[in-house]
């Protein structure tokens, strides 16, 4: 089986991207501006909304009870929508959703396809399949175009070209575009990119798509959006193909109530995105002659077989928790090496290839809880961090040293004796790297901590030392 | 053995396999959250209305009997001849001296028109939303998007306060496609600016009957 | 009449780098009218190990804790992220040691145990501790006190009893400090990042001295501090509430 996430089995270490990004003042300030507006966004929309809380709720046990009774759901899903006039297909991994899509789209004769924003089209390499067969995908979200045109990936889930600023978006609009007298206000970049795709809506037979809902009890799909390029897509062609991860599931239609709530105002902070289209199969007024859904695992039953990270799957996919994330407001999304970046691309990233790559990423965290406080379906990523932590180490793919040092550190913290042996050989130790009681260097593994940080060395006394004699003495 | 059967087996394997409960777990779903409004359908209206002004829509308000004449107003002022509306619409809401057609199974014709002239299946106040049903007669999805302007008509009685009271009257009609506008289309892709008007209708009017 | 009597958890960090906190902790709490006890047995709760993937060896951590600990009618513990390890994650080390005794030697230690500020405000019902500290001061909520233990302002309470004390508000509170424990070797450049922005903050209140609840984002925040000779010190939380007109605790 070859599932994929991208590029993310060839990723650098997340340390190591992260070490380049932090040095690119251009990415932080993009990063930092971006996520700071909409966290303020998504905090002044919540406040508003008095029973959050109980939403929050409802849509953890929505998901919970859906992952629970998968295989039921998925097969109510598809005979809902076989029974509409939808064709579902099944994908175990990567390379098979592409050949289905790529077959779909040949048995077209299309050598061309327009595609709305799907993160899960980028896991699997999709654009890269379809070249490769001689069919040119056009992305029609403004920042999957932007990313496109600029030859790049994306950094963040729900703004994916927020690395780049508007003279970086002007610069690519103007020589792929062939726009030399391209303007530079936002409104300019945006009048070139609307006539530029709008050529494509009126004439590309063929769209492909992913899903933010799929329901099982009527075999709906619910796509969620705000220019508008999704709506061209799933109703202008004649064919259309839609890309569902087997976690989109939600039970009933009337589980959009909840879902309708957190997303908007999880994802760009406001009470109700522009539009939402929801189609079940083919349709007598209008709309795809020809429709298909392709049901993509790859990796997910990974994630369904381990009880305590199973809840990774409840995502919705709001970029909540990077625009919460102190660590992701210092790198911005590249340093994951993952679609799937933050918070929640530090947990689904591993676990999708199980644990086998991306194992730098549950440690890209300071477990600061930030992303739990904001997750709009209560997913305890900080929790799962740790637990998949205890994976890396448990699977052997933690370093030596590293290893070695940790269970010589518990040896001795595990008897008062060792300790406060380990205390004193600690201050002979700190002696020739101690300089006017203050110590700036320190040897090995500890020459992270001063290269930044001074550190004061271990005090003469230590406080059991204190106490001690404190108990020997009378009562001063 | 099939995809979908190992997929299945897969997910079996993880779970345990779902069992004929799942029904009644899914009945014992805890939703504690709001599920009707509180406001008085004149209350309603005012919210709805204020939303849309958020939204930069212009709201009209007119009489039933008066809703051809509004229209007439509006297209005057906004120098159209005419504009395309679904099969459907009733005839008595279109006024004398302006074009009124069918829609085009030609996408680039839609594109060239003027705008579209359309009612709506339901509205929900709080988010300022405005529902289409696509349903034969009605407003298609393509006439509904292709036009750069939109002019939307909008009963009193149609609008609801809450979102899940929107989506059970929209479980009514759940099978057909949907659309649900809430403002006109924006990005905020660049720079993190709000920049209006992408691909949708950059115009959205909305005439609400009083 | 004896005081509550209340045995200490100094936590490894406080007893080998700041033995003044631990000394500060039993100062206050025996003006307060407390009996101190300092079990000489203990050493660690486990959380390096525990949040850096060995779980294993944070095991026997847990054990030693436990017994050590298990008469001990309160325990007073002055780092919000040790009482946060045994709170959230002690009960799931015992599920999974599936040992009963284990599990009900937890069920029992955790009413007992207070964090510094939650002893003083929540279990002794005192605010003004009669300290006298006429120095300003910037309070780091940390991490865990905001969103394990919910603190909520507790420490801030104390501080505004505090005689001669001005409480300055540090902008961006909530802000990771970027020690997360292994995190800070682990990933150098990103903990550094982000201490760079709490400095900026923690300089901005121009406050002499920077306090919290926990003496592992203050080893950090303290760091950097000294490393660009900006004259602000780092204090404990314990240590200003332990001082008096007659100085310091030290």
């Amino acid at each position: 089986m070859s599932i994929r996430v991208g590029e993310a089995a060839s990723a650098p270490d997340f340390p190591v991207a992260a070490k380049k990004l932090v040095s690119n003042a251009q990415i932080r300030q993009n990063v930092r501006r971006a996520t700071d507006v909409i966290r303020n966004k998504r905090a002044r929309v919540v406040a508003e909304v008095d029973d959050w809380e109980q939403l929050r709720d409802a849509g953890h046990e929505i998901k919970e009870h859906v992952l629970r009774h998968l295989d039921f759901y998925l097969q109510q899903f598809e005979a809902a929508c076989t029974r509409a006039g939808g064709v579902v297909h099944w994908a175990s991994d990567a390379d098979e959703a592409n050949r289905i899509i790529v077959d779909l789209v040949r048995a077209q004769e299309a050598t061309e396809v327009i595609k709305v924003k799907t993160m899960t089209s980028d896991e699997i390499s999709l654009n890269r399949a379809l070249q490769a067969a001689g069919v040119t995908p056009y992305e029609t979200d403004l920042a999957d175009l932007i990313v496109q045109l600029g030859e790049d990936q994306p950094s963040h889930i729900v703004v994916p070209a927020l690395h780049r600023n508007r003279m970086e978006i002007r610069r690519i609009f103007s020589e792929k575009m062939n726009l030399p007298d391209l303007g530079y206000r936002p409104e300019d970049l945006t009048e070139a990119a609307r006539a530029y795709l709008r050529e494509k809506f009126l004439r590309v037979p063929v769209a492909i798509s992913g899903a933010n809902f799929a329901i099982a009890e009527t075999g709906a799909i619910c796509v969620v959006e705000s220019e508008g390029n999704a709506r061209m897509c799933l109703s202008l062609p004649r064919v259309l193909i839609t890309l569902v991860g087997i976690e989109k599931i939600i039970p009933k239609f009337r589980d959009l109530e909840v879902f309708l709530q957190l997303l908007p105002r999880s994802a760009t902070g406001e009470r109700m995105n522009p539009y939402n289209s929801i189609w079940t199969g083919v349709s007598p007024a209008g709309g795809p002659r020809e429709f298909h859904v392709v049901l993509l695992d790859n990796g997910r039953t990974n994630v369904l077989a381990d009880d305590i990270a199973r809840e990774t799957l409840d995502c919705i996919r709001c970029g909540a928790c990077l625009n919460a994330c102190p660590v992701y407001r210092q790198t911005g999304g590249h340093a994951y090496g993952s679609v799937y970046a933050g918070p929640i691309g530090a947990i689904l990233t591993p676990q999708l290839q199980a644990m086998q790559h991306s194992q730098s990423l549950p440690y890209a965290s300071s477990l600061c809880g930030a992303c739990y406080d904001v997750c709009p379906v209560k997913i305890n990523i900080p929790e799962i961090l740790v637990h998949l932590r205890g994976r890396v180490v448990e699977e052997n793919h933690a370093p030596l040293i590293e290893k070695l040092a940790m269970k010589a550190a518990a040896f001795v913290l595990e008897t008062p004796e060792r300790l406060s042996l380990a205390q004193k050989a600690a201050r002979i130790a700190q002696l020739p790297f101690t300089r006017d009681g203050v110590i700036r260097h320190l040897p090995g593994m500890l020459a992270g901590w001063t290269s930044i940080r001074d550190l004061a060395p271990i005090p003469k006394q230590s406080f059991r030392e204190w106490w001690a004699k404190r108990q020997k003495e009378p009562r001063l | 053995m099939s995809v979908k059967q190992d997929i299945l087996d897969r997910i079996r394997n993880a779970t345990g396999g779902s069992s004929i409960t799942s029904e009644t777990e899914y009945e014992s779903i805890n939703r504690h959250y709001c599920q009707v409004g509180v406001l008085d359908p004149a209350a309603r209206l005012e919210l709805f209305a204020d939303r849309l002004a958020d939204y930069g829509s212009p709201v009209y308000r007119c009489a039933e009997s008066e809703i051809a004449p509004t229209v007439a107003g509006i297209l005057t002022e906004r120098a159209k001849t005419g504009l395309l509306v679904p099969r459907d619409l009733p005839r008595v809401w279109l006024p004398e001296g302006f074009y009124f057609f069918r829609e085009s199974p030609d996408y680039r014709e839609l594109d060239s028109s003027e705008g579209v002239l359309t009612d709506c299946a339901l509205a929900i106040a709080s988010t300022g939303t405005i529902v289409l049903r696509h349903a034969p007669g009605e407003v298609s999805r393509v006439l509904s998007l292709i036009p750069d302007y939109h002019l939307c008509i909008v009963f009193p009685a149609q609008i609801v306060e809450t979102v899940p009271e929107g989506i059970r009257q929209m479980s009514s009609f759940a099978t057909l496609p949907i659309t649900t506008i809430s403002g006109p289309s924006a990005t905020s892709d660049i720079e993190m600016t709000r920049i209006k008007g992408v691909h949708g209708p950059r115009t959205l009017e909305v005439i609400l009957v009083t | 009449m004896p005081g509550p009597r209340v045995g200490l958890f100094a936590t490894c960090l406080t007893d080998t780098f700041f033995p003044s906190t631990g000394r500060a902790v039993v100062r206050l709490l025996e003006r307060l009218g407390c009996q101190v006890d300092f079990p000489m047995d203990q050493t660690c709760c486990g959380q390096m190990h525990y949040n850096t993937g060995y779980q294993a060896e944070a095991m026997p951590l847990m054990r030693h804790f436990l017994e050590v600990f298990r008469d001990d009618e309160t325990i007073c513990i002055p780092s919000s992220s040790c009482v946060a390890m045994i709170r959230d994650h002690y009960p799931k080390m015992a599920a999974v040691s599936v040992d009963p005794a284990v599990s009900r030697a937890v069920e029992k230690l955790l009413p007992r145990i207070f964090e510094f500020s939650e002893l003083l405000v929540d279990k002794l019902g005192v605010t003004d501790v009669g300290a006298f500290f006429p120095h300003s001061v910037t309070l780091h909520p940390s991490c865990h006190s905001l969103r394990s233990l919910h603190l909520g302002d507790k420490p801030e309470r104390l501080l505004k009893q505090v005689r001669g004390l001005s409480l300055i508000d540090l902008p961006e509170a909530g802000e990771c400090c970027g020690f997360g424990g292994t995190f800070a070797i682990k990933n150098v450049e990103v903990s550094a990042a982000m201490l760079s922005d709490k400095l900026r903050c923690v300089l901005g209140t121009c406050a002499e001295i920077c306090t919290a609840a926990d003496n592992s984002c203050l080893m950090h925040i303290a760091g950097a501090l000294s490393r660009q000779r900006t004259g602000i010190r780092c204090l404990h939380l314990a240590e200003i509430l332990a001082s008096t007109e007659a100085g310091e605790v030290s």
